[in-house]
């Protein structure tokens, strides 16, 4: 089987993404990449080194600068007719694109796989996480999205894949890019980090999780994180939610600040090695979970805490 | 302009979904069921487009059992003017689903479809691109705010770096995250006018789709649990368990 993995950049550098759905693409067969954006000659010559990738597809011009789903689509779309299956990391940028490639092949996706059984069947999580399920495709080529946590990264070295550009398909003009918003953070990525510290709607404010959260995590060297009720709240960017809706999380050490442990948030940090929980309140469902649990009022603990360490 | 808002009746929430013991499936019988969260999101967000005066009629649509009409009425007493169950008891996945709803968009001929971004059973997050896909239209996904400017609508999109914000051609496809607003309570006198408001039923065949599944589902089972681990007493406590795991000197 020969299989295109959607490699994810920012034209500049390859993200960790990619290399989990390498691994993941790599228990199916042959791997090859597609790189589709801008002045990505560098992007390229990065995924060629990849281990384990044959051939690395390139396509660079302008309407795939900003990884548009419109103009992308039609361009894996094409490549697929020489593909057996479609592979990309469940991101933000894997989960726009992935399904419209599917509906264009007249394929049903198969979101967020956490193992490859065989060719043709794969587990997924369903209900937030609560339910394995073992599914089975039927169609002829595969669709499928890759749970990074779920899969041991490539290496990022050591493969020598021949890299052959691709033509571009064009800019279906259907949509256009405005702008972007990053949100600065010199800290760990999330969905990499090997420690994390997450903050609660308990934090109250911004300003709060400015102050206890934040020297916790720089005193650890770690992510931060939240739950969705201080995203929504304002305390923090969206980009920091862990959960079922949000980011999928699995570092070495969980510590979980003035969160209660709702399903939706459980989903997102069940594979972490191992969690902490403060909180107030010794009956909060984040215990259930938590390898070591400290009941008390955070606004002392967490103080005492990174000055302690 | 003309809004459609694909809905799910879906576990609700708040429920802590139960594998069956022969491993196929959840067990939904007896439970709670609800409007899919990111659908009241669509909703809402299509009623305050016609509160602004961008919008002109709200059509909403679910594909499903009989029941499902409980889901629609809930978004008819929310604001939406029609409602169509095409009504299956058949489980019908994401690609199915997005060929029907391919099917009444050419009936209705809406300027923007506004769906959820995720059915938080299925958690496929694929349906909206698929039928975004099948229509050749544009699609903003994940979004946490839609301005409509005459023939093209600005979506910001939630992305894992951030925030994204594309401009689309209408018609197009949009699919609603956490942010984009907060869905209001029907009151008793809407849910009251609601009961009177249109409600067509068809089927599947009804719009020529094939909606035999192209996966199987070989088992359901529950992922390994975690066992609950000790409290500790004190800071110093729990400073000494991190010393343990090597993760502090
Ligand atoms: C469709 C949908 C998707 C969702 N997706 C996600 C998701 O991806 N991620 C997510 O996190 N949530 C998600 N949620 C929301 C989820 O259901 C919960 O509402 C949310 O996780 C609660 O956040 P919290 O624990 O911070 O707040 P709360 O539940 O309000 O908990 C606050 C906790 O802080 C404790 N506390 C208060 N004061 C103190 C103090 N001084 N010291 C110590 N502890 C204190 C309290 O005892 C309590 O346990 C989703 C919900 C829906 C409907
Ligand atoms: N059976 C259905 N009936 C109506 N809308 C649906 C149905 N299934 C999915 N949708 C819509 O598609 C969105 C994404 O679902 P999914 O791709 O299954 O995660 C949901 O939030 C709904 O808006």
């Amino acid at each position: 089987m020969k299989t295109l993995v959607l490699v994810e950049h920012d034209n500049g550098q390859v993200k960790d993404a990619t290399l989990a759905a390498v691994t993941a693409a790599s228990k199916l067969g042959e791997v090859h990449l597609l790189v589709a954006g801008q002045n990505v000659g560098g992007v390229a010559e990065q995924a060629a080194k990849i281990a384990g990738v044959q051939k690395v597809h390139v396509a660079d011009d302008a309407a795939y600068a900003h990884g548009l789903a419109e103009n992308v689509a039609p361009l894996a779309v094409d490549l697929m007719a020489s593909h057996d299956a479609f592979v990309a990391p469940a991101t933000t940028t894997g989960k726009n694109i992935a399904p419209r490639v599917a509906a264009l092949l007249d394929v049903m996706q198969i979101s967020d796989i956490l193992s490859v059984e065989s060719a043709d069947t794969f587990t997924r999580p369903i209900y937030a996480g609560n339910a394995i399920a073992t599914v089975q495709s039927s169609d002829a080529k595969k669709v499928i999205t890759v749970r990074g946590t779920a899969f041991e990264k490539a290496a990022a070295e050591g493969g020598s894949g021949v890299v052959e550009a691709v033509s571009a398909t064009g800019d279906t003009g259907l949509s256009s890019f405005v702008g972007a918003e990053v949100s600065a953070n010199e800290r760990p990525e999330l969905t990499s980090a090997k420690i994390i510290v997450s903050g609660g709607r308990a934090l109250g404010s911004g300003e709060a999780f400015h102050e206890y959260i934040e020297p916790l995590a720089d005193k650890l060297g770690a992510a931060v994180g939240a739950s969705r009720a201080a995203v929504d709240a304002g305390y923090v960017p969206n980009d920091y939610q862990v959960g079922q809706t949000g980011k999928i999380v699995a570092p070495e050490v969980y510590i979980a600040i003035g969160i209660s442990g709702a399903i939706q948030h459980l989903a997102g940090i069940k594979d972490s090695k191992t969690i902490v929980a403060i909180n107030k309140d010794e009956d909060a469902p984040i215990f259930q979970v938590a390898d070591i649990g400290l009941v008390g009022d955070l606004f002392k603990i967490v103080p005492e805490l990174t000055d302690k360490l | 302009m003309k809004l459609l808002v694909p809905v799910k009746r879906v576990i609700d929430y708040n429920v802590k979904p139960r594998v069956k013991a022969d491993g196929t499936g959840v067990d939904l019988a007896n439970v709670k069921m609800s409007m899919n969260p990111f659908d009241e999101i669509a909703v809402e967000e299509a009623i305050r487009l016609k509160e602004k005066g961008a919008a002109t009629e709200i059509v909403v649509v679910s594909i499903g059992p009989a029941k499902a009409q409980e889901t629609l009425r809930t978004a008819l007493a929310m604001g939406a003017d029609r409602a169509i169950l095409v009504q299956t008891d058949d489980e019908v996945e994401p690609l199915a689903v997005a060929k029907i709803l391919k099917k009444v968009v050419e009936e209705e001929a809406p300027g923007l479809v506004i769906m959820g971004k995720q059915a938080i059973d299925d958690d496929s997050n694929q349906t909206g691109q698929m039928l975004a896909a099948l229509l050749g239209w544009g699609q903003g996904t994940f979004a946490s705010k839609v301005e409509v400017n005459g023939d093209s609508v600005n979506v910001t999109r939630e992305v894992d770096g951030g925030l994204e914000t594309v401009k689309l051609n209408v018609p197009a496809v949009v699919t609603t995250d956490l942010r984009l607003n907060e869905p209001r309570y029907a009151s008793l006198p809407n849910i009251m006018k609601a009961k009177s408001k249109p409600l067509a039923t068809k089927a599947p065949a009804d719009y020529g789709v094939d909606t035999a599944p192209r996966l199987k589902t070989l088992k359901v089972v529950e992922p390994a649990k975690r066992q609950a681990g000790v409290k500790v007493g004190s800071v110093d406590e729990l400073i000494g368990k991190l010393k343990t795991l090597g993760v502090v000197a």
